[in-house]
């Protein structure tokens, strides 16, 4: 049966206080702490957007074209956005089993979709690459190795500007 | 992924991201955020749906081009559909479930401990 907004709570899901208390419910007393930050970095366009290189970034992995099913190791890559992927490991990512799918990868990796608003000239173009990077419990990993690593990737290819899409 | 972006605008390169779980990427802080208003998995709109993934991509590089300022959240006007049950089934812990995740949360610790006990994990 099809359920409506109920207005008396938030329209939103709250993910922060779902988890720990899904967690909580399984036994586990400490909390996951997500990352919090009072300040933020910005960085103003350097050009105007219509000249801009894009990268895009996700949290699928690839699979490994050796072995089949078996995705590869968790690490951050890059991959050609042409030919476009064919299929990418979402497995093991949170994502709503329920209510949605992942057989569509634009609907997570938007490379078609990006490609359209370049050929109307929305930004310069997009970068020959794709970026990949693990979703990882510790952020201590993510911040001082995977969010580098990613950034040299973006630097080798020249990019201006990034669309990063969490799953 | 809300610490990559902030790796990547503190070296120089503004970002947007476009996710779904909107405390956790406003908690974390990033410059610019779309918000689609989905389930997770398919925050670029729904599968096959390409009139809205593509008004959503839109949406993101306006985003992107405009933010004057860090902490920039849009909501997207794309709507996922009129039934919102995924809202609350989405890891519900209910009456009828409490006893199941509690069972589950003890099979998983004792697995990880022989694990440990055999050095098949740190």
């Amino acid at each position: 049966m099809s359920q409506e907004i109920d207005p008396a709570y938030p329209t939103f899901v709250g993910y922060i206080d779902r988890t720990r208390d899904y967690y909580r419910a399984h036994g586990y007393e400490r909390p996951y702490r997500y990352a919090f930050h009072s300040e933020v970095p910005f960085a103003p366009l350097g050009k105007p957007l219509a000249q801009c290189r894009l990268g895009l970034v996700t949290t699928a992995m690839p699979f490994d074209p050796g072995s089949g099913d078996t995705p590869r190791p968790k690490r951050v890559y890059a991959a050609p956005v042409d030919p476009l992927p064919a299929r990418l490991y979402t497995d093991d990512l949170s994502w709503d089993r329920e209510a949605t799918h992942m057989d569509d990868r634009e609907s997570f990796l938007p490379i078609r979709r990006l490609q359209e608003w370049r050929t109307a000239g929305r930004f310069g173009d997009l970068s020959p690459r794709f970026y990949g990077l693990p979703t990882e419990y510790a952020q201590r990993h993510t911040r001082e190795t995977d969010a580098p690593a990613l950034l040299r990737c973006c630097r080798e290819d020249g990019v201006d500007v990034a669309l990063l899409v969490p799953i | 992924m809300g610490l990559t972006a902030r790796h990547l605008e503190a070296n120089g390169i503004p970002t947007v991201v476009v996710g779904s779980a909107r405390d956790v990427i406003e908690h974390c802080g990033v410059p610019r955020f779309l918000f689609t208003d989905f389930p997770l998995g398919n925050s670029c709109g729904r599968p096959y749906d390409a009139a809205m993934q593509h008004a959503i991509v839109g949406q993101a590089l306006d985003l992107l081009e405009h933010a004057t300022m860090p902490r920039t959240t849009v909501q997207s006007p794309a709507v996922w559909g009129e039934d919102h049950g995924w809202r609350s089934r989405f890891l519900a812990v209910t009456e009828e479930n409490r006893e199941t995740l509690r069972r589950v949360g003890e099979a998983r610790r004792r697995q990880r401990a022989e694990d440990k006990a055999a050095n098949r994990i740190r």
